[in-house]
């Protein structure tokens, strides 16, 4: 019997679990472990805070899910000693593996600025990245009265890199449908040169902004947050004033990646871009979140990376060459307010651009442009999620690979 | 498109960032140090040696990753590279802008 264990039912681990059991050859066990009992329809989090989605929207049990054939095991992973092809669980649990793969994901750790946490936390201060940030925050949302409200990103990496955009357009049009908008002054504080980093989007979707009356404060890296001022400070002493902060703290990788001294200074493993293999051990594989990579953190990428991390673990097994194909594709749907959506599919080297999606030249989709119809493909999505995506079925008329069909990749060469 | 720095012919995409490391040098470096206002010290290289070998290596940048290197602290990160280091300390490098997805 040989032994494959997958740390982490997210999105990822979940979705390797299904492609695995359909694959592997019978003299294989398949483990899966993770600490949670349920299984959070992440891309939700985003509308909780505006009512559009309730808490028992967006979660189902994590078991429901696994495959047969593989046992999900609910306990906290202590540590992996890669040398020894061993992982350590805290109910003193011991799994010997062949081939391990985290998909273990990032966290937020507000911890890691001075000041963040305390007693303002939940109350002024906010997160929605995780559940319970969401829904207190949509308890604050529904009693504020106006002022000034702050979305910040406190630093590079972060899961889902458009959702702090994206919940700045739902606010701004959440308020005017509440008739408070003039009530409100809406910030959006950034370490990076703007809201828009990338010149195509730029040129495309600049306008939002100004149209939306929201004011982009960038080059903003945050050194501390004093809760008692209401008041961020940058490291040249750039001060932020808020009447609700609504921040994207610092976001890592899981602790016991740093406890097995397999992450960089943020937890996230070094990865060979394009096998997914980990750069510590050949037998080691890392999908989703958890990963270094230079491609987004998002599920729509583990997505598209498990087609290949699939492919690589079979031809692993069976000592053949890895695949070294993943392309970085990303794929995302970006809310803008009031029913509209865009859509952005790009991947390591080419950065989004206008065009049509998923049938070249048909769509019905379009790309870096807002239209209902994205809305409404953003809507879908949750379905699709737990129906094809968990559950490791191939998505019609999507590759894993990015097409440069149907886009004016043209846009990109200025 | 092509820019003349230092006396020499220099790929560079519409933000001024070089397309190619290979066409960094020192020289290069020196000028478009100038352009952002910052006169190249010794204490500038090392920090420009070391975001180039993160950019080889494919590693993703950002100012703590800078801040926790060994090579300089956020602090004197800023105090080298003001008003927005890790954007002009890349471009000084040869090396793309720090970018989000969009």
């Amino acid at each position: 019997m040989k032994d494959l264990v997958i740390l982490g039912a997210g999105t990822a681990g979940t979705m390797m679990s299904n492609h695995l059991a359909k694959r592997l050859p019978n003299d294989w066990r398949i483990r899966i472990v993770d600490q949670r009992k349920i299984h959070h329809y992440q891309p939700g989090y985003l509308f909780i805070p505006f009512g559009t989605y309730k808490e028992e929207d967006i979660i189902k049990p994590i078991q429901q899910f696994i495959p047969e054939r593989a046992e999900y095991i609910q306990q906290s992973i202590l540590k992996v000693d890669a040398e020894h092809n061993r992982v350590y669980l805290e109910d003193s649990r011991v799994l010997d593996y062949d081939v391990l793969i985290i998909a273990t994901g990032t966290d937020i750790a507000p911890e890691e600025i001075d000041g963040m946490m305390g007693d303002h936390w939940h109350k002024s201060v906010f997160d929605f990245y995780t559940l319970d940030g969401a829904v207190k925050l949509h308890e604050k949302l529904e009693n504020w009265k106006g002022g000034h409200l702050a979305v910040h990103i406190t630093e590079m990496p972060i899961k889902c890199p458009v959702a702090p955009l994206e919940f700045t357009f739902l606010a701004d049009a959440y308020f005017e449908q509440r008739g408070i908008r003039d009530k409100v002054k809406i910030s959006f504080v950034t370490p990076m040169d703007g809201a828009f980093t990338k010149p195509v989007a730029s040129a495309h979707l600049g306008h939002l902004l100004e149209e939306k009356g929201i004011e982009v404060v960038p080059n903003f890296n945050i050194m501390s947050l004093d809760g008692e001022r209401k008041v961020i400070t940058d490291y040249e002493g750039k001060e932020v004033s808020y009447d609700l902060l609504v921040t994207i703290p610092t976001n890592k990788g899981a602790d016991y990646v740093e406890r097995s001294g397999l992450g960089d200074e943020l937890n996230f493993i070094p990865t060979h871009k394009g096998t997914l293999q980990s750069k510590a051990k050949e037998n080691i594989f890392v999908i989703g979140d958890a990963t270094n990579l230079p491609a987004s953190k998002a599920g729509s990428v583990a997505h598209f990376e498990g087609e290949i991390l699939l492919e690589n673990i079979m031809r692993y097994i069976n000592g053949k060459e890895l695949l070294d194909e993943f392309d970085g594709h990303a794929n995302c749907f970006v809310e803008t307010g009031h029913g509209k959506a865009l859509l952005i599919d790009f991947n390591y080297t080419h950065q989004p651009v206008s065009g049509t999606f998923p049938i070249p030249g048909v769509g019905p989709l379009n790309l870096l442009k807002e239209s209902r119809m994205n809305h409404m493909g953003k809507m879908a999505f949750k379905w699709i999620y737990w129906n094809m995506l968990i559950t490791g079925k191939h998505i019609p008329f999507v590759s894993s690979k990015m097409n440069e069909a149907g886009k004016n990749v043209e846009e990109a060469n200025v | 498109m092509e820019a003349t720095i230092a006396g020499q012919i220099i790929d560079l995409n519409n933000e001024g960032y070089l397309t190619d490391l290979n066409q960094w040098n020192k020289e290069v470096a020196a000028q478009i140090a100038q352009e952002e206002g910052i006169e190249l010290t010794d204490g500038h290289w090392p920090v420009l040696e070391y975001l180039q070998e993160q950019y080889r290596n494919e590693v993703p940048l950002s100012i703590r990753k800078v801040g926790k290197s060994g090579v300089v602290d956020i602090k004197q990160f800023y105090a080298l590279f003001p008003g927005g280091p890790l954007k002009k300390a890349s471009r000084i490098a040869g090396i793309p802008k720090p970018a989000s997805c969009i």
